[in-house]
């Protein structure tokens, strides 16, 4: 994380109680679209909210699982799931979504884009 | 690098190429081909379906990586100096030419055959243009039904009157031979078939022939030999087929006496460079018009390309038949016509049931030789393999109804399942012993049951009978089929996704098991779909209690039961759309749907509906949509039964109501059918008796009509019937199985269901009523739950830190007068 931090910008989005366990929620940091996740073992995870299928800003309402253990999200418009560690698009080698670190501070959630 | 030209893009010549693609991994040969039509290589077989709205895109067959010149036909070959010339001027030298140039049309020399308004049935712009005259024709001032006559009676004028009927002409086929389909069906088999045709409408002459074709007032008139003269719109000619050899002849290659360029069993010609397969072969002489055979001269010409030895005779031709036209069943295999010396015929005639098989076995009975089954076909896949096998049961038996089932083991290991690809039960079995244990993947790695799939129940019942475990585990998270975990839950009383994924599955889920847990746990009455954890397991139509679009916005349907609405109800979903400048349609099911909502404007758009007093359609659920009408008694001169009455009875008892799939009704007040309820899950047709139900209809992608399950019914029996066999679906069905393929699946099919729902033979029915029951006095409107809860309205935000916000990707344009969105351009990927 420390190499990411010196490098990031970090945003305040909600408190971290705002997010249902396992369920998505989308936030606008600019004008960049960010899909926020709450995994049922408490970590959080931030990755772009633009499916690259279909190119609709819908990711933050797909269903949460895993696949093989990787924690992943499906796009509800034509399901490929995406891994929410880094991405990456389990369905399809030559896709992924950007993928963004989280922190809570003070019960609040923050993400860290790109400066 | 060797080059060879392929003369033909039709579906044999195809064929060839992907045959000789797979295997010549050496890449010894350069491949050209040369199309006479602009379009690429495309499923002939199954042409007519064109004219029901199946695209030409549908229809094409997979692209091939070779040179392809499409619309640039050939017109000489060069024999001694090994080169063809194009259309265009291209020449192309040759190492070995494959003539696949197919046939033409056969027309009568009859006066008039040129007119305008006479056609041939070939290829897919021969129906474009057919398509294009009758709406010409329909369009016409004047009174009574547009007219066609399709001249020829055998397999392809009799799709070529089906497909006139539907682009709304009457066709009267004329057909020379004394029955229909004479290549394919005997006397017997030709009878039934006729009054089975006419019974759909269909008027057909035998024995009769067109002398001439004339022009009258905008119209024609076919002249018959009878003297009979017959009005038509247009003519359609589908008289048989000559082999397309006139490029074989002028380059001097030897001809059969009918036609058809003559090849040896290596399918080669006399030049020993030039091939020839598919319609224009002559092999002993003889040309064959079926798909079937062409494939396989094609196989034979890629093996002796790559230095094989395969070879073909008449008898290994496989010149079997299946169709279903006009609702009828008809099949042919093998040697139909019993033209083998001492052939013995058993037939089995049942004018009643209207059904005809007839085998066609050696003199000493003991070798099955062919066989014609017509009214019902359904033992075409497990009697076709048998053919120059030892009889595995009495022939009577093998076709009378409620003989012997033949199973998979009666066939020997070089019996074909699959003769469009030439696939035999060996090489089947042998897949299976290598591992292919699913249907996709024996079609994968054998190719049977890839075309026609007339095969598949047969690879089913192969793999069932080699003992392959098939998996009905649900996901990676649950080893258990849909069924087992309504049992589970059922019988458990556990109530979270957590705590069925902990004792009885694995990880964390994911978006096939979550849906259908939440699915089964809403069938079992949970309350709202949005409380507790449930709220996580819902796809995002369940979770925004609305349908997701493609650009991310979702659409708004209130339930209008019956499709009955009033006035003021339309004025109110009007101003509801005009105010959110939502675009409005009305869908198939006879709803309004609304259309372009962002997730944050949702609530805003349910109070204003639900104050006045709409409920949520469940347009969006694995659910009952709608329950279709007519006009029923009320209103309709016809009517004998209040449908609209029950239409909106039997949608307020099952809404809300989840199901494996998505699931819809109708109601006909009388049998003009104007509710289309035969296509519907469950289907109500009005008798002078009562209602008569029909179940395991479906439009989609394999549409189905449903079949009678009981007639004549009291309202009261026929709604605890329905509340039975829906409550006997949703508890035994697979995951995202519709009814049809469930009642299919069922042991013993619908006559078991009959029993189940109608004589309670489980003794379950009581069971089934009460939990319908239990959903019927416990529905609450999903729309209101939410509006009713600070803590469900807080999801409905754009973005968690701007509520409001709308989605800047969203953008919409006008077109004819409503909003619709912009396309979305796909953004860039990668991190």
């Amino acid at each position: 994380m420390t190499a990411t931090e010196t490098s990031v910008r970090w945003t305040t989005i909600c408190p971290l109680e705002r997010l249902l366990p396992e369920r998505g929620v989308a936030a606008l940091v600019g004008d960049v679209q960010v899909a926020l996740f709450r995994l049922h073992d408490g970590s959080v995870h931030a990755v772009g909210n633009v499916d690259p299928f279909s190119g609709a800003a819908v990711m933050s309402r797909g269903i949460v699982g895993d696949r093989g253990g990787v924690p992943t999200v499906a796009s509800p418009v034509y399901k490929q799931a995406f891994s929410l560690v880094d991405g990456r698009c389990l369905d399809d080698a030559d896709v992924s979504l950007p993928s963004y670190p989280v922190r809570v501070e003070d019960g609040q959630l923050d993400v860290g884009l790109p400066w | 690098m060797l080059e060879l030209v392929v003369i033909g893009n039709g579906m044999v010549g195809h064929r060839l190429v992907q045959a000789l693609c797979d295997r010549d991994s050496a890449g010894e040969w350069h491949i050209t081909v040369l199309g006479e039509e602009a379009r690429p290589a495309y499923d002939r077989v199954a042409l007519s379906s064109y004219v029901d709205g199946v695209s030409a895109e549908d229809l094409t067959l997979p692209s091939l990586t070779v040179d392809l010149h499409l619309g640039d036909p050939a017109v000489a070959v060069d024999r001694d100096a090994r080169r063809v010339t194009t259309e265009s001027g291209r020449v192309l030298p040759y190492d070995a030419l494959v003539l696949a140039t197919g046939s033409v049309p056969f027309v009568p020399p009859v006066p008039g055959r040129d007119l305008p308004g006479c056609f041939v049935y070939r290829t897919l712009d021969d129906l474009d243009a057919i398509r294009a005259a009758a709406a010409e024709a329909v369009a016409r001032p004047g009174a009574g039904r547009r007219s066609a006559v399709v001249v020829g009676g055998g397999l392809l004028g009799l799709e070529a009157a089906r497909a006139l009927r539907s682009l709304g002409l009457s066709p009267q086929v004329v057909e020379i031979a004394p029955r229909l389909m004479p290549v394919q069906v005997d006397e017997g088999g030709g009878a039934l078939l006729r009054r089975l045709v006419e019974s759909a409408e269909l008027a057909v002459r035998c024995g009769v022939s067109v002398n001439g074709i004339a022009e009258d007032r905008g119209r024609l008139v076919a002249t018959l030999s009878d003297g009979v003269e017959l009005d038509a719109d247009l003519v359609v000619f589908s008289a048989g087929i000559r082999p397309a050899d006139a490029l074989a002849r002028a380059a001097g290659l030897p001809v059969g006496e009918r036609g058809g360029v003559l090849v040896d069993e290596r399918c080669r010609t006399s030049d020993e460079h030039v091939w020839a397969i598919g319609e224009v072969a002559a092999l002993e002489g003889r040309t064959y018009g079926l798909v079937a055979p062409g494939y396989a001269m094609a196989e034979v010409v890629a093996d002796r390309l790559l230095g094989g030895r395969a070879t073909m005779t008449p008898e290994e031709l496989d010149m079997s038949t299946q169709l279903k036209m006009l609702g009828v069943d008809v099949a042919s295999f093998g040697d139909a016509q019993a033209t083998t010396p001492g052939a013995l015929e058993v037939v089995v005639n049942d004018p009643v049931a209207g059904t005809y098989a007839k085998l066609v076995v050696s003199d000493d009975a003991r070798t099955l030789l062919g066989g014609v089954l017509v009214g019902d076909a359904s033992k075409y896949a497990a009697l076709r393999p048998l053919v120059g096998s030892p009889l595995p049961a009495d022939p009577v038996a093998m076709i009378a109804p409620g003989g012997v089932e033949l199973g998979a083991d009666a066939l020997p290991d070089s019996a074909q399942i699959c003769s469009c690809n030439a696939v035999t039960k060996g090489a089947v079995v042998h897949a299976i012993g290598d591992g292919a244990d699913t249907v996709p993947a024996l079609k994968a790695c054998t190719r049977a049951g890839t075309s026609c799939g007339s095969c598949v129940p047969l690879l089913k019942k192969l793999l069932v009978d080699s003992g392959v475990q098939v998996s009905k585990a649900l996901c990676e998270h649950f080893a258990f089929s849909r069924a087992e975990l309504f049992e589970i839950v059922a019988s458990t009383g556990i109530r979270t996704f957590s705590g069925l994924v902990d004792e009885h599955g694995t990880g964390r889920g994911c978006d096939i098991c979550k849906p259908a847990v939440a699915s089964i746990l809403a069938s079992l009455g949970t309350g709202h779909v949005h409380d507790g954890e449930q709220a996580a397991l819902q796809d995002t139509n369940d979770h925004f209690l609305a349908n997701l679009q493609r650009n991310g916005t979702y659409s708004v349907v209130p339930r209008l039961p019956g499709g009955e609405v009033s006035p003021e109800q339309l004025i109110i979903i009007g101003e509801v759309a005009r105010d959110f400048g939502l675009y409005t349609k009305i869908t198939g099911g006879q709803r309004i749907d609304m259309f372009g909502a962002r997730v944050e404007q949702l609530p805003a758009i349910w109070r204003r509906l639900v104050d006045a007093g709409f409920e949520s359609g469940h347009a969006y659920g694995k659910s009952l949509r709608t329950v279709k009408s007519c006009v029923g008694t009320t209103w309709c001169r016809y009517g004998v039964q209040d449908s609209v009455g029950l239409a909106v009875a039997l949608e307020l008892r099952y809404r809300g109501l989840r199901a494996p799939h998505k699931f819809k009704s109708g109601v006909s007040g009388c049998a003009r059918e104007c509710a289309e309820a035969r296509s519907k899950d469950f289907g109500i047709i009005a008798t002078d008796q009562g209602w008569n139900l029909y179940v395991g209809g479906n439009g989609g992608f394999t549409p189905r009509h449903a079949e009678l399950l009981a007639s004549d019914l009291d309202t009261a029996t026929l709604v605890r019937y329905i509340d039975r066999y829906l409550m006997f679906y949703i508890r035994t069905a697979d995951r995202l199985q519709r009814t049809a393929p469930w009642i299919e699946s069922l042991e013993g099919g619908l006559d078991h269901l009959r029993a189940v729902v109608v004589e309670d033979s489980l003794g379950i029915a009581a069971d089934l009523e009460a939990a319908m029951e239990q959903h019927v006095g416990s529905y609450a409107d999903e729309w209101r739950g939410v509006l009713e809860d600070e803590e469900k309205l807080a999801r409905f935000v754009s973005f968690v830190n701007a509520p409001d916000t709308p989605d800047p990707l969203v953008r919409t344009r006008e077109e004819r007068g409503q909003r619709v969105p912009v396309a979305l351009g796909l953004p860039g990927v990668g991190a």
